[in-house]
């Protein structure tokens, strides 16, 4: 810990208030409820699940909420189908903006 | 007809039953006819808070059932005779409370004193949905801590949705009541300020209730804070809040504790 750090540890009253804010922004829009970040998970999964089969337990689905933007991290492993030069699997990652009313 | 003012805050350990205690003495100490109500069924707290523990016979659900006559089960308070508490029941079974039930009570108890103070159960579920359910006002009891602040926003929104007022329509007048508040910490950025509160909740302030001593103090003894220390910080604090209820234009303190002899000899806070 240097001196820097010791300065910084002071304030943290403005780090509760803008997390606070941008909670309750997310929370009085009826978040949680009619989760569009929930609807768009689904689908995704919809679609690439026509074309190759899904494991369950190889798909990571990632959320961060900010005060503008929020983001939708679908991280699908789909397995090698036979074309494919070397090892390993492919991965397809899809990052999507999505947008609340609420802004 | 008296009017129905609900404690709530959606979060537990905030100090609803402790300023339930201090407002409605403070009110009767004012020369107003003040009933306290505990709506925490099976958690019963405000009793103990209040002193009266030893002389609870009958309760709010005994009342509800026909068992007991209202005024049997009112516990007239021994040092403010203008103060009567309402006990909640031991009993486990919470559905014990009905809306039909609340509302008689609550309309009796309406036309019998000037305040009606419901003392609501921490939560979100049908304790604190039915001690909101009639109330004309509600007191949004809020700490300067994050999980706090975001639950009094949980609140207000039911509040502005499931109490009768707001199925008609009308609105439920809403007060902020600060407390545990450091006013040094806050200061020194430690603590969420007066200001971040306000801006956040965007509810008008009933008062500010420094953090003290005192408190703790007060419910050991089972007294009122108002009363056992009606000189003390938080005192003055509900004290002005309650003037506030009573519809008087009070300049908002944030009131601080006089230095005793000893702080004034050594010219420090006696705290």
């Amino acid at each position: 810990m240097n001196l820097l750090s010791l300065f910084k540890r002071r304030g943290s009253a403005p780090v509760a208030r803008d997390r606070l804010q941008i909670l309750l922004a997310y929370e009085r829009s009826g978040g949680g409820s009619s989760d569009l970040l929930l609807v768009l998970r689904e689908e995704i999964l919809e679609v690439v699940r026509r074309h190759v089969e899904i494991d369950p337990e190889r798909v990571a689905v990632r959320t961060d909420r900010g005060a503008k933007v929020s983001t939708l991290e679908v991280e699908i492993e789909v397995p090698n189908i036979v074309r494919v030069p070397s090892g390993g699997s492919r991965k397809k990652r899809v990052g999507l903006p999505a947008h609340r009313s609420a802004y | 007809m008296g009017k129905v003012v609900v404690v709530t805050s959606g979060k537990g350990g905030v100090g609803k039953t402790t300023s339930t205690a201090a407002l409605g003495a403070a009110l009767a100490q004012f020369g107003q006819n003040v009933v306290i109500v505990d709506f925490d069924v099976g958690l019963r707290n405000l009793d103990l808070v209040m002193g009266a523990e030893r002389r609870v016979v009958y309760d709010f659900i005994n009342v509800i059932q026909g068992v007991a006559k209202l005024p049997q089960a009112l516990i007239r308070d021994k040092r403010l005779d203008k103060l009567a508490l309402l006990p909640a029941s031991q009993t486990r079974d919470k559905d014990a409370l009905t809306e039909e039930g609340v509302l008689s009570v609550v309309t009796s108890l309406r036309k019998m004193f000037d305040w009606v103070i419901c003392d609501s159960p921490a939560g979100i579920e049908r304790g604190p949905t039915l001690a909101m359910r009639f109330a004309d006002a509600a007191i949004i009891v809020t700490n300067p801590e994050v999980s706090s602040v975001r639950d009094s926003d949980r609140i207000i929104g039911i509040l502005d949705a499931k109490t009768v007022r707001a199925e008609r329509g009308e609105r439920v007048e809403k007060h902020l009541l600060l407390t545990r508040y450091d006013q040094a910490r806050a200061a020194r950025g430690e603590m969420l300020s007066i200001n971040d509160v306000l801006e956040i909740l965007s509810t008008p302030l009933l008062g500010i209730v420094p953090e003290s001593e005192e408190v703790l103090r007060a419910s050991n003894l089972g007294s009122p804070v108002t009363f056992n220390s009606p000189g003390s910080a938080p005192a003055r604090a509900y004290f002005d809040a309650a003037r506030r209820l009573l519809g008087e234009d009070v300049e908002m303190t944030i009131p601080t504790e006089k230095p005793g002899l000893l702080g004034k000899l050594f010219g420090r806070r006696a705290a």
